[in-house]
């Protein structure tokens, strides 16, 4: 590697986390870069999520070490990590159920606002400038992807499609710096997921892109960077066609060559 | 421009969009609490002073049934000692008027205020982790707990005598002009309207989004960079003012603070009238408080008129209640507010 730290956005290394006597995730390393598309493959069970959810701060790991932007990241809440720029979607979506459309994007968009805690708590000050500019950046948002005739609906009564459109949306409001994708193409259809690939190589433009996923033509098509996890480890990682090449991949995933290997 | 007024009125859907000037929430939230207390003015204009005392009583209940809205529909924690915290605010109240009898009545009331806010920072702080029944538990401790207090601390707080407290009437210029009950009644809504004020500017703004957001989904609220404990222990200290608020209130108006009552029965029958009314809607909490109020008078009324005796008739009230509760979540979870809304848009489409 000839880069250095300060070039990644996010570093991660040697991640572990245990669950009991579960070794969920055991070393693992992983660099994301300012521009691109990282994706994260493996097996079920794999340890994706688990990463996933260490690197929005909801998981604490047993050991290991996160670098924001060269420094330490800044507080290890969640809601820390968010307010620094690193967005997520998640694989059950995690709606607000009984909010809008429009005002679960306002939500995402909170961190935008520039009230201090006076404002937010009395309603004065930056408070109305706030509200019209938040609410402004949803409608874009909603705009963007699509999904603003349903502003005013609530999610779950939605088909699956649009609401995954509004989750990304609420991901994606506040212009995060880094955005974490857990599974986007889960339950979509073909030209769904078409669509989707285009989506987010738009977003790769201004933000890393880190993705989960077990659609494996759409990790091919928008991936710049793969790494594979089995069984809580790094076993590869590299461009789509070197990961694709590596046999390694094909083991983890089929079974199959290594004992073909051995005969 | 013109999309931005119709996105506003999300529920006139296919009908033409009313336009609403764009006022800062605070400021449009006083001027509705002023228009609400000239209405309560004039209602107290053309009503005797008994009516009076029950607006009044109408009033505290109402600002703390908001509270408890807030906390409860807003923040999506459930709450059993909110009687608790106007206990805390109708004994500091008294005290005030025993001990510091040269305080005029608005300090008085901003020190309620502070204590209750003091208290719910307390409470609340020490119950931020808990979650549902867990809270509901905690809280109920409090309910119980607190008017024991009155018999530990005999001396200060009065036993179950409680304190006794004389209120000043009307000022002087107006004496004449408006009797002692109608000018508590005013007093009482005033300091009611502007709490309310206070509330919904909470609740429309974005600190009341992020309760929102905190009652819907911890985990992606928290990923939406809105910190959940913070926000969970605000809605606590909110909602504790305007209970805290509204039990001074109420000691303002009866001239009394006994333990019986802020029993826990009182913190029950809030958050039952809550429900009644219809979560969700400050309307609610109207609809709510003149159940209260109005039911037991109503059911007093009737047992006497039927002679049906004291048991009965200090028991009833309770049990309608109940079978309300159980009606109006059977068949309208919204409560009478989601009822009335119903009644409307019927009557809209009969046009």
């Amino acid at each position: 590697m000839t880069t250095t730290a300060t070039e990644h956005l996010l570093t991660a290394e040697g991640i572990t986390v245990r669950f009991g006597g579960l070794t969920a995730l055991d070393g693992v390393g992983l660099r994301v870069r300012p521009d691109g598309v990282t994706g994260l493959i493996g097996p079920n069970g794999a340890g994706k999520t688990t990463l996933f959810n260490v690197l929005s701060g909801i998981l604490r790991p047993s050991a290991g070490t996160l670098t924001w932007k060269g420094g330490p990241p800044p507080g290890r809440r969640p809601h820390h990590l968010a307010r620094a720029g690193i967005a997520r979607t998640f694989q059950g979506l995690h709606l607000f159920p009984l909010m809008t459309v429009l005002d679960n994007v306002v939500a995402g968009a909170d961190r935008l606002a520039r009230g201090g805690p006076l404002s937010l708590v009395t309603g004065l000050g930056r408070h109305h400038r706030d509200e019209r500019e938040l609410r402004a950046r949803a409608l874009a948002a909603l705009e963007r992807f699509g999904v603003a005739d349903t502003a005013h609906r609530l999610p779950g009564t939605l088909p699956y499609g649009v609401q995954k459109q509004v989750a990304l949306a609420r991901a994606c409001v506040c212009d995060p710096e880094l955005l974490l994708l857990d599974e986007p193409a889960g339950g979509l259809s073909g030209g769904q997921v078409d669509e989707l690939a285009a989506q987010i190589r738009s977003l790769a433009r201004d933000t890393a892109v880190v993705l989960v996923e077990h659609h494996m033509d759409l990790v091919m098509r928008v991936c710049d960077h793969i790494v594979v996890l089995d069984f809580g480890r790094v076993i590869s990682a590299g461009t789509p066609d070197e990961v694709r090449a590596d046999p390694a991949v094909t083991r983890a995933y089929l079974g199959t060559a290594g004992e073909g290997d051995a005969r | 421009m013109s999309t931005s007024a119709t996105e506003r009125e999300p529920r006139t859907a296919g009908g033409p969009a009313r336009r609403r000037v764009d006022l800062p929430s605070p400021l449009r939230h006083l001027l509705l609490a002023a228009l609400a207390l000239a209405a309560v003015a004039g209602l107290l204009l053309v009503t005797g002073d008994l009516t009076a005392l029950r607006l009044a009583a109408v009033g505290y209940t109402m600002l703390a049934v908001a509270g408890l809205q807030l906390l409860v529909g807003g923040s999506g924690q459930v709450s059993l000692g909110h009687g608790a915290f106007m206990m805390i605010g109708a004994y500091t109240m008294a005290l005030l008027v025993l001990r510091l009898p040269m305080l005029p009545l608005a300090g008085n009331l901003v020190a309620v205020v502070a204590v209750a806010t003091v208290a719910g920072v307390a409470v609340g702080a020490a119950t931020a982790r808990l979650h549902g029944p867990y809270l509901a538990g905690a809280t109920l401790i409090l309910a119980v707990g607190l008017p024991g207090l009155t018999h530990r601390y005999h001396e200060v707080l009065g036993g179950s005598n409680g304190l006794t407290v004389r209120t000043a009437g009307a000022p002087p210029f107006l004496q004449g002009l408006v009797s002692g009950s109608e000018w508590k009644a005013l007093v009482v809504w005033t300091a009611v309207v502007l709490g309310l004020a206070v509330l919904a500017t909470v609740s429309t703004g974005r600190l009341g989004r992020r309760m929102r957001a905190v009652r819907d989904d911890e985990t992606a609220a928290a990923m939406s960079g809105i910190p959940v404990g913070a926000t969970k222990v605000t809605a606590f200290v909110v909602a504790s003012a305007a209970g805290g608020l509204a039990g001074g209130l109420q000691v303002y108006v009866l001239g009394t603070a006994t333990p019986s009552m802020f029993t826990l029965s009182l913190s029950l029958t809030l958050l039952a009238a809550l429900v009644l009314g219809g979560i969700g809607s400050m309307w609610g909490a109207l609809w709510a408080a003149l159940a209260v109020v109005y039911l037991e008078i109503w059911l007093s009324d009737a047992v006497r008129a039927f002679e049906l005796g004291k048991d009965v008739e200090n028991n009833l009230p309770i049990v309608l209640f109940g079978v309300l509760l159980i009606l109006v979540l059977r068949f309208q979870p919204l409560g009478l507010h989601g009822i009335l809304q119903r009644l409307r848009a019927l009557l809209r489409r009969a046009r």
